[in-house]
């Protein structure tokens, strides 16, 4: 008893948290109509943008033949997985391999280009504190990043509409807004991090290297070098038995999810395939005898949730670390 | 709010370390409201670090700075909302004009539009860019940039301005149009003005005092004539004589007053070196003895050999250049 009283005395005092975050709108407002109204995000918006539609066209034409062939479940969601011959890649594998970029765009000059531009110590020297700065440049990069993906998910959804005439299902449009927001956070993580190395790198241009050559690392190295780690600890034979061939992949699976490259792609292919019912390897006797089927949307989600929060908690440590070291840092150069 | 204190600025001990080396030593600067201070020093002198000290944007290693009565580690945002800060070599969004520019700093001081939107018209009147405000500020030159920090600063509408080297750049008829409406900012507008610069020739025409720090430390403090009788008092003095008739015997007349160390010709004119100001008693001795003074003058109490020799006093105790 005494704890609910104790806990109904507990007030948040509003009024503090406005002063504490005094100027952040402002901020925000600021950056987003920054990003919007940038060169630099014109062309990046347009590079993903045709892509996907490329993505689409694809998925349309092919549609058929692959919908055709299976029941016709979830006709609504090939349209973002499925790829063609002559492009072997889908809405989800664009959004994979650009996303990163969107991020990076957003925010490897954050803090170093307002050095560079000498505004950092005039802003700082109004009445707002430090913190506001990074965090409305971190809110607004969000909010672009939001803008971008939702515009475009619901684009290919609408234009999907008119290619198919098959409307979503509920189930689907559950699935969509999930895999949405999932590559929002995602693409927050890569926001993050340039944010982060804007901070640690004097130069614009260091800092933009270093976010593209660790994207380049967690994209396509990183799996590569999995697999080389987990064939040094588990060598795999002809010859080798069940357990060492399960350790080997299992090994190689566990590093590659410390790349959110890795556990985003694992996660949005498990959201969009409601066929998919488990990650990693499966025996056949696990396999034996289970029922062929979907999972629903809230079974789905469950299996993937591990992936939501390792990306959440990546994107906030990122943030963190941008946080601490913008704070710490000395104003002049 | 501590009152009863006399001073806007007043810092005690004040010190900032970046690892052995001390930006900032021991200051003890004091300044007054509505008075116009000039900090001078050479380069690296630790100018900018008490600035931005002051500002609450750099944490002091030991000792504490008040502004008006507030510690600016403490509440930055009270000290913040009450100075106008013209940072060196200033920057704005390039991408946005200068209005935009303007606009933004309105907003983060939370002013309301309509206001801003006369406040900005003012200021950018006022330090003379009236046309200049829908332009981007990409397009303007190093000493618009400048006037459009002043109105930056100007929106704010702050009681204290801190300056750092705000003559950096511009050329001589730019200076002289600064200097003014810096004069103007704190005459008719009755604000407190900081300027720091290296170079003192000009600015003390629109100081009411002045500070010179060097290696972080404020070696002297006061009003020009409060520094000069400073050097006087504390100095051997050099007079530069000249006299008609200006024959062998004019040495020895010097020589024979009380003070004067040492008596060197360069060509018609004497120097005399001594411990004193003997101007007077020189004088009153030489008509007495006939001669007639053309050209008297105390070598070295200007106020740029004053600043000179300070720094080269300075020099000589650390035993290095700067």
């Amino acid at each position: 008893m005494d704890k609910a009283a104790n806990w109904q005395d507990i007030k948040i005092d509003f009024s503090r948290v406005v002063e504490a975050n005094k100027g952040l709108a402002t901020v925000v407002k600021k950056e987003v109509g920054d990003h919007l109204s940038g060169k630099r995000f014109s062309i990046l918006a347009l590079l993903v943008f045709v892509t996907c539609l490329g993505a689409l066209y694809i998925a349309a034409s092919t549609i058929r033949t692959s919908a055709g062939q299976g029941e016709l479940d979830f006709v609504f969601l090939l349209l973002f997985t499925t790829s063609g011959a002559s492009m072997p890649f889908s809405f989800l594998s664009f959004i994979s391999l650009l996303g990163p970029l969107i991020g990076l765009t957003l925010g490897f000059d954050a803090i170093n280009g307002e050095r560079d531009r000498r505004t950092l110590s005039r802003i700082l020297s109004q009445p707002i504190y430090r913190d506001a700065l990074i965090n409305g440049k971190f809110i607004a990069g969000v909010i672009v990043i939001a803008i971008i993906i939702f515009g475009l998910g619901f684009l290919v959804a609408g234009l999907g509409l008119l290619i198919t005439g098959i409307p979503p299902t509920l189930d689907e449009l559950f699935r969509l807004i999930a895999y949405l927001t999932l590559s929002v956070i995602y693409i927050s993580f890569w926001l993050a991090l340039s944010i982060l190395f804007s901070i640690l790198f004097r130069q614009t241009s260091t800092s933009a290297l270093a976010g593209v050559a660790l994207w380049l690392f967690l994209a396509v190295f990183f799996t590569l070098l999995a697999g080389m780690v987990a064939d040094g600890i588990y060598p795999v034979q002809d010859t080798s038995d069940a357990d060492q061939v399960l350790a080997n992949t299992r090994t190689e699976q566990l590093i590659s999810r410390v790349s959110p490259a890795y556990l985003y792609s694992e996660a949005v292919s498990t959201i969009m395939n409601p066929e998919v019912r488990a990650m990693g390897p499966v025996l056949l006797e696990q396999a034996y005898g289970t029922l062929k089927g979907a999972l629903s949307f809230g079974q789905s989600l469950l299996l993937i949730w591990p992936h939501v929060i390792g990306l959440i908690a990546a994107m906030l440590i990122c943030f963190g670390l941008a946080y601490i070291s913008f704070m710490r840092q000395e104003i002049r150069a | 709010m501590a009152t009863g204190s006399n001073y806007l600025i007043e810092t005690v001990d004040l010190c900032k370390r970046y690892g052995d080396r001390a930006a900032v030593d021991n200051l003890n600067l004091q300044v007054e409201h509505g008075i116009v201070y000039g900090l001078l020093g050479p380069n690296g002198a630790g100018k900018t670090t008490t600035i931005l000290m002051l500002l609450g944007l750099t944490e002091p290693t030991s000792g504490k700075a008040m502004v008006n009565g507030y510690d600016p580690s403490r509440n930055p945002l009270q000290v913040k909302s009450m100075v106008g800060y013209l940072p060196d070599n200033v920057g704005f969004y390039d991408e946005m004009t200068g209005e935009e520019n303007l606009f933004y700093t309105a907003a983060l001081n939370r002013i309301a539009q309509d206001e801003a939107q006369r406040r900005i018209k003012q200021a950018l009147k006022r330090v003379g860019l009236p046309d200049a405000g829908h332009r981007k500020v990409g397009e303007y030159s190093r000493g618009m940039r400048q006037r459009l920090g002043i109105a930056d600063v100007l929106v704010k509408d702050p009681k204290f301005i801190i300056m750092d080297e705000p003559t950096l750049g511009i050329d001589p008829e730019g200076i002289q149009e600064l200097l003014a409406l810096i004069k103007d900012l704190a005459k008719e507008d009755g604000r407190t003005i900081l300027i720091s610069s290296h170079l003192l020739h000009q600015i003390q025409q629109v100081c009411d005092k002045v500070g010179i720090l060097v290696q972080g430390k404020l070696i002297a403090s006061g009003t020009i004539d409060e520094l000069e009788q400073q050097l006087v008092s504390q100095e051997h003095l050099e007079l530069e004589l000249k006299a008609v008739p200006g024959d062998e015997k004019l040495g020895d007349i010097c020589a024979a007053i009380d003070g004067v160390s040492k008596i060197t010709w360069n060509n018609d004119m004497l120097l005399l070196e001594c411990s004193r100001d003997i101007r007077e008693a020189l004088v009153k001795e030489l008509i007495a003895k006939g001669y007639c003074p053309t050209h008297l003058s105390l070598r070295g109490v200007s106020l740029d050999s004053i600043y000179l020799r300070y720094f080269h006093k300075e020099e000589k105790y650390y035993g290095q250049s700067s």
